[in-house]
């Protein structure tokens, strides 16, 4: 969880030696071939999603389409069975990201900013947060939501995943506050600032790239949710492509494999994009540096 | 296992950031304005404590009344004790369902996992870099599939007529339905087909982080590959391995859509982990009361794990 949106680099050591020559080439290629078998394992569950997205007559089976062709596409872009569960799914990780970051960008202000006895416990209890296993209290959720009267409420779904992602947003924040210079801050309040003003106008411009690091892994997990918004959204108008993809596959129609295979490329291309975006561009150390520390 | 009781136990360093802005005169701040200056932290706190501590509060609360989904007790549960923990002691489907979160968290993350994901990363600092950067990537793409659409690909993969028994085939096997036949093996591969990346990410991190002098030192002294790394590099990432294990038990316990779409828990109750089991109790059975008393369990070895991470991983120390 922590270390989500570190990039995939491969790390060489600069070669220490040259001694063991032969065997080292002889380890190069051992470690090459078992690398190309893990590959195989790892893409070969993945073919089948790829190639019956194409195939109208697809089945469980993976096979080369006959006639390749983009129907199963086409069939699936419906409002009801996409379109409005996209923008739900959109909303919901929006709304719950946008929630996240500002709550969490407020409360790391006084958390690295100054020392208070109060801190310490927090963090601890913040640091637990992250932890906990967040299925096993979704039946006392739902209670609590029929309570309170937020069941089927699209907002009451955002406060609770919001709630759930800010303790690890919390911490990735305040770390990355913490590697923001006090210096600067110093000179605005010298200048009159207030603590707020510092942080809207010196620590937010200076942190931009790890708040943009957090609200991706906050959206991320939002939008490949499937769990929370299952237990607590029950119209299918308020529910995301999570849902929607459940239940029109899961439930009614097993035949149309290849229309599941094609929902799911959309659904899940969206964010695979995200992440390619995050890793090659603002990640870096930067994210590492924030986030590693858990 | 000294050093690490010691570096588990020792107290967090205090902050080392200044307590004032300084070089402005340095009045002291009053009692209220320390208390003002913590004003920022109330949304975050108020978020927290509804829709999170609330529900655990509530947890264990509700483990001890009737609450029902249906029914008389749906409006007014009532308060029965511990009429609840004793059903799930006498509750043939409990042992079991515990042995399977045990077995599915031991088998495919701690073990699996765990091994897989060092095992990758130790081969990929051998490897061409291409190469290992291309297959890190594939890794990769598993964990960041939704998890939805990874429980499909997986479904689709065991099912009878799937890749899997395909390629059984191909070499002249016939695989059985193993969504039927062997539904925890098949859960735990689909687990740790998605998982592996995570400790894959980790393990790369800290190798990173392993100073190359000192494997350097032990291969001019003769040290072999299988002795470096069990003298010089696991030494030297252990505490990165104890984070990662509590890390990926923790997810592991609470996986819930991979195994729901895959197998809802069956046939019978042969892949019901707790989480499905407090679903279906909770859910399927209206039985919000008995399904909570699960989940606080649940909750409860989430906890003591959680609890473990913590004091590894040290929050206060920057």
């Amino acid at each position: 969880m922590t270390v989500t949106l570190t990039p995939i680099k491969a790390v060489r050591k600069p070669s220490p030696l040259s001694l063991a020559s032969p065997r080292r080439k002889m380890s190069a290629i051992l470690a090459n071939l078992g690398l190309v078998v893990v590959g195989v394992c790892f893409v070969l569950p993945l073919t089948w999603v790829l190639l019956a997205a194409f195939d109208t007559r697809a089945t469980y089976q993976t096979q080369i389409p006959r006639s390749p062709s983009l129907e199963n596409f086409t069939a699936i872009l419906t409002p009801e069975l996409t379109f409005i569960p996209l923008l739900n799914s959109l909303v919901i990780s929006l709304g719950t990201a946008a929630l996240t970051v500002t709550a969490a960008l407020l409360a790391a202000y006084p958390l690295s900013r100054y020392q208070s006895r109060f801190n310490k416990p927090f963090m601890y209890t913040v640091l637990f947060g992250t932890s906990l296993p967040i299925t096993a209290i979704m039946v006392p959720v739902y209670s609590l939501f029929v309570q309170l009267n937020l069941l089927d409420s699209v907002p009451g779904t955002v406060l609770f995943m919001a709630a759930s992602s800010l303790p690890i947003a919390i911490y990735m924040t305040k770390n990355f506050m913490d590697s923001v210079p006090i210096s600067l801050e110093e000179a605005a309040w010298m200048d009159g600032a207030s603590a707020m003003r510092a942080l809207q106008s010196i620590i937010i411009p200076l942190m931009r790239p790890g708040i943009a690091v957090v609200a991706i892994f906050v959206f991320f997990q939002a939008w490949g949710n499937f769990f929370v918004p299952f237990i607590l959204l029950l119209s299918p108008s308020k529910q995301p492509a999570s849902i929607s993809i459940y239940t029109f596959f899961g439930q009614y129609g097993s035949i149309a494999y290849g229309q599941l295979a094609a929902y799911s490329l959309i659904y899940a291309v969206p964010v695979m994009a995200l992440y390619v975006l995050v890793s090659r561009g603002i990640g870096g150390s930067f994210a590492l540096a924030g986030a590693v520390k858990g | 296992m000294v050093t690490a009781d010691v570096i588990a136990t020792t107290p967090p360093s205090s902050d080392r950031r200044r307590q004032e802005p300084q070089g402005s005169g340095r009045r002291p701040v009053s009692r209220l304005a320390k208390a003002l200056r913590m004003i920022p932290l109330i949304p975050a706190i108020i978020i927290m404590t509804i829709f999170l501590a609330g529900p655990i509060i509530w947890s264990f609360y509700g483990s001890f009344t009737n609450a029902a989904l249906t029914g008389p007790n749906a409006s007014h549960s009532s308060w029965i004790g511990l009429d609840n923990y004793a059903k799930l002691l006498q509750d043939p489907v409990f042992p079991l369902s515990l042995w399977l979160t045990v077995l599915f968290t031991l088998a495919s993350a701690v073990i699996s996992q765990n091994v897989l994901g060092l095992g990758i990363a130790l081969t990929m600092t051998r490897a061409n870099k291409r190469l290992a950067s291309l297959i890190g990537s594939i890794v990769v793409g598993a964990w960041i599939l939704p998890e939805i659409v990874a429980a499909f690909v997986c479904y689709a993969y065991f099912s009878k007529n799937g890749t899997l028994n395909q390629i059984l085939a191909a070499v002249g096997m016939t695989g059985p339905n193993w969504l039927y036949s062997f539904p925890m093996l098949a859960v735990i591969l689909a687990n740790l087909w998605r998982g592996t990346a995570f400790s894959l990410l980790v393990y790369q991190a800290a190798l990173n982080d392993v100073p190359p002098e000192i494997t350097e030192a032990a291969m001019i002294d003769g040290a072999s590959g299988a002795k470096r790394l069990v003298y010089v590099t696991i030494p030297i990432i252990r505490t990165t391995i104890t984070t990662n294990l509590m890390l990926i038990t923790l997810q592991t316990l609470s996986v819930f859509t991979l195994i729901y779409v895959m197998t809802a828990g069956g046939p019978g109750n042969d892949s019901t982990t707790l989480p499905i089991l407090a679903y279906k109790e909770a859910f399927r059975f209206s039985n919000i009361g008995y399904g909570t008393a699960i989940a606080t369990v649940l909750l409860l070895i989430g906890a003591v794990f959680s609890i473990v991470y913590i004091r590894a991983a040290r929050p206060a120390k920057d």
